[in-house]
């Protein structure tokens, strides 16, 4: 966004203020979650910078929040159902959001539209109504208080991010390639494996990301549903906050913000892999 | 040639052309159908049947009818100008045993007491008591409590004894029902819901107005960038996009808090004395700034992907024609970018209202939301009932936003990351 060349001084400064605008979004954006990296490893049980922080004094820091958190039978046994939860139903939200994305893509599927919003209606519903649905539902057909219940109900708020991101990329699939693949005389079999699945690989992969994420960070269904064995991350981070305000919570985030660095590279070398395939040249 | 050409193109084993295509299609459409049932079959059993019976739990009234049935059935043929005779207090006598005896009889005096207080209290002493009652039961029962000779405890069990209610939707907009079946608003220390579901709309209007005055710019400023610094900012978007709710919630409770950091500088600054720290979270204040970092993303995608769309040249040319800058943008940039404002608008405002995790963390009294009060229903006071109630009401707002965003822009249009 360069200044034009016969831009009055009016103009320029309002470009400048206009930048400066941006960039204090830009920090309203991020700042909170950087502020709370060395707040975790305040030596202090506070949520604020003590003196010996701001002095740059090693004694103001410590690990201790990092310790209490890797030593914690309760914190370590919610990572645990974290990934059982998050990782079955991403499985099962990617398989069968990914089939039916295949056919929502077909040229001749009927009722497409209604169909679509119904597919995306878990993303849309409240989750406070959708916790107690499940939950009155559950109680009656005994799924309640199972890692079954919690994981049927995660896969069904994954399926959203499957459908619609998945979609996406085959919306932008070229189907002469599998005419040119046909004529090349690979059968339909070989055709999907060779020539499609690559192509929509990142799209069902970066799905895959949301229903997981989505799951990991679930708090209002899971406290619903759940029982104390099924207990998660967020539920313990969620009880942490409204109970005993404890800085161990601030290593919990930071470690969850290298997390979500890490989901955001995976997904931005996704797009990219994807761009190249496409032949579409990242400028 | 052998045909002539007015006989139907046919294929190659002689079927006609249109029938050979339209099997076909019909053929791939059961295929792209057969392909999408799984999934159906799967929400309709895990996500929309649930809501189905959340819907009718709010209308069902089982409590009277199963568990007074006898009462229910003598109250038959009562004039409702006096009190009902012996046979009828004889009946709730012999239902209340049953019901002792069963001990099920909390779910039937919950019930009526959401209706008429004291006849929780009621219930269970005259059930306490029943070994010691002897007929006559009219004069034993209203002597052990004056509820039972109340005209109106007698109109309230024939009012309650259908199958279906509405007392709860009226419950959820603060009116009750008098005895003689007359619609009128609860006492003033008892109306909470509709001033709640007028602060959720409110609230989470300003949430929507100040996400869209913070992402307007941004998504400016990311659409006009090439795309090699854009994507680069982009990432300052994605991050808390992608970063755990709670995780963002703490960190304005870190932030906001009367010993927080904001706090703390502002002391350090000297704009505040130490003594006077600035209350910012567990009110209103908390709610709106949390919401608005959480949902800004939200807004900024939608409208970066519409003002990509647009070309700069418009502008230029705008500009060419004489437009001074704020003019052009006005008159021509800005109204391409309304699809964009309103996919963004709307979607912010459906997710806000439906928002439950952060006024419960840091909403405190004053910043809670309508969402609080059906998890209060649901887990503190145990009216289902109620709670199945005012769920409905804001899934029906949800589902009307919806469809407007649905026709507006296109569920299929929404792009993720």
């Amino acid at each position: 966004m360069a200044i034009p060349s016969y831009a009055t001084r009016g103009e320029r400064i309002w470009h400048y203020v206009f930048l400066g605008l941006c960039a204090l979004i830009f920090l309203f954006l991020v700042g909170p979650l950087l502020i709370i990296i060395p707040l975790s490893f305040n030596a202090q049980p506070y949520f604020s910078f003590s003196e010996a922080m701001l002095k740059l004094d090693p004694a103001g820091y410590s690990l201790r929040w990092y310790e209490d958190f890797f030593t914690s039978s309760a914190w370590l046994g919610a990572i645990k159902n974290s990934f059982i939860i998050g990782i079955a139903s991403t499985i099962l939200a990617t398989i069968l959001g990914t089939i039916a994305a295949l056919g929502l893509s077909n040229r001749h599927m009927p009722a497409r539209g209604a169909i679509m919003a119904l597919l995306i209606s878990p993303m849309i519903v409240p989750l406070i109504i959708s916790a107690a649905a499940m939950f009155f539902f559950f109680s009656k057909i005994n799924l309640a208080q199972t890692y079954l219940g919690v994981i049927l109900a995660h896969t069904a708020l994954g399926i959203p991010f499957v459908v619609i991101t998945v979609t996406a990329t085959l919306s932008s699939f070229d189907t002469t390639l599998i005419r040119a693949a046909h004529s090349l005389g690979a059968n339909p079999t070989r055709t999907f494996f060779k020539v499609v699945l690559p192509l929509v690989t990142p799209g069902v992969v970066s799905g895959a990301l949301f229903a997981f994420i989505t799951s990991f960070d679930e708090v209002v269904v899971v406290l619903f549903v759940s029982g104390p064995g099924q207990r998660t991350m967020p539920i313990q981070m969620w009880s942490g906050i409204r109970e005993h305000i404890s800085p161990t919570i601030l290593a919990v985030a930071t470690l969850l913000v290298l997390l979500s660095m890490l989901l955001l590279t995976t997904l931005e070398l996704l797009r990219r892999r994807s761009e190249r395939l496409r032949g579409i040249a990242p400028e | 040639m052998s045909e002539s050409p007015a006989s139907p193109l046919t294929t190659a084993d002689g079927v006609p052309l249109k029938v050979s295509l339209r099997r076909a299609v019909r053929r791939s459409k059961i295929k792209a159908f057969l392909l999408v049932s799984p999934l159906l079959l799967f929400l309709g059993i895990a996500f929309v049947m649930p809501i189905i019976e959340m819907l009718w739990r709010s209308v069902d009234n089982p409590e009277v009818t199963t568990h007074l049935s006898r009462t229910v059935a003598a109250l038959e043929g009562w004039d409702e100008e006096s009190l009902p005779g012996e046979p009828v207090f004889a009946a709730l006598v012999e239902d209340l045993r049953e019901g002792q005896a069963a001990r099920n009889l909390g779910l039937l005096s919950s019930r009526l007491n959401y209706e008429k207080s004291g006849m929780r209290s009621a219930i269970n002493r005259t059930a306490r008591q029943l070994r010691t009652i002897e007929p006559p039961y009219r004069e034993a029962l209203i002597e052990l409590n004056d509820t039972w000779g109340e005209l109106d405890t007698w109109k309230l069990i024939q009012r309650e004894s259908t199958p279906y209610t509405l007392t709860y939707y009226l419950a959820a907009v603060d009116r009750q029902l008098t005895p003689t079946g007359e619609i009128v608003q609860v006492p003033d220390h008892l109306k909470v819901h509709v001033s709640l579901f007028w602060r959720t709309f409110w609230m989470s209007a300003a949430i929507t107005g100040l996400t869209l005055l913070l992402g307007y710019p941004i998504a400016f400023l990311l659409a006009s960038l090439p795309l090699r610094h854009s994507n680069l900012l982009m990432i300052l978007v994605l991050l808390p996009f992608w970063t755990s709710l709670l995780v963002r919630t703490t960190t304005w409770i870190a932030i906001l808090q009367s010993q927080g950091v904001l706090n703390d500088v502002l002391v350090a600054l000297g704009v505040i004395a130490d003594e006077a720290r600035w209350q910012m979270i567990h009110n209103k204040t908390g709610t709106i700034v949390a919401m608005t970092h959480i949902l800004l993303p939200f807004m900024i995608l939608p409208l970066y992907s519409v003002m990509k769309t647009i070309p700069p040249s418009y502008m230029r040319a705008a500009r060419s024609l004489g437009g001074k800058p704020f003019l052009s943008f006005r008159r021509v940039y800005f109204p391409l970018t309304i699809p964009g404002i309103a996919a963004g608008g709307i979607l912010v405002f459906i997710l806000s209202i439906g928002y439950y995790i952060t006024p419960a963390l840091v909403g405190g009294q004053s910043g809670r939301f309508i969402t609080n009060y059906i998890a209060y229903h649901m887990q503190t006071s145990l009216n289902w009932g109620l709670a199945a109630a005012i769920a409905s009401i804001l899934l029906f707002v949800v589902i009307v936003f919806y469809m407007v965003f649905n026709r507006l822009i296109g569920v299929d249009k929404v792009k993720l990351g």
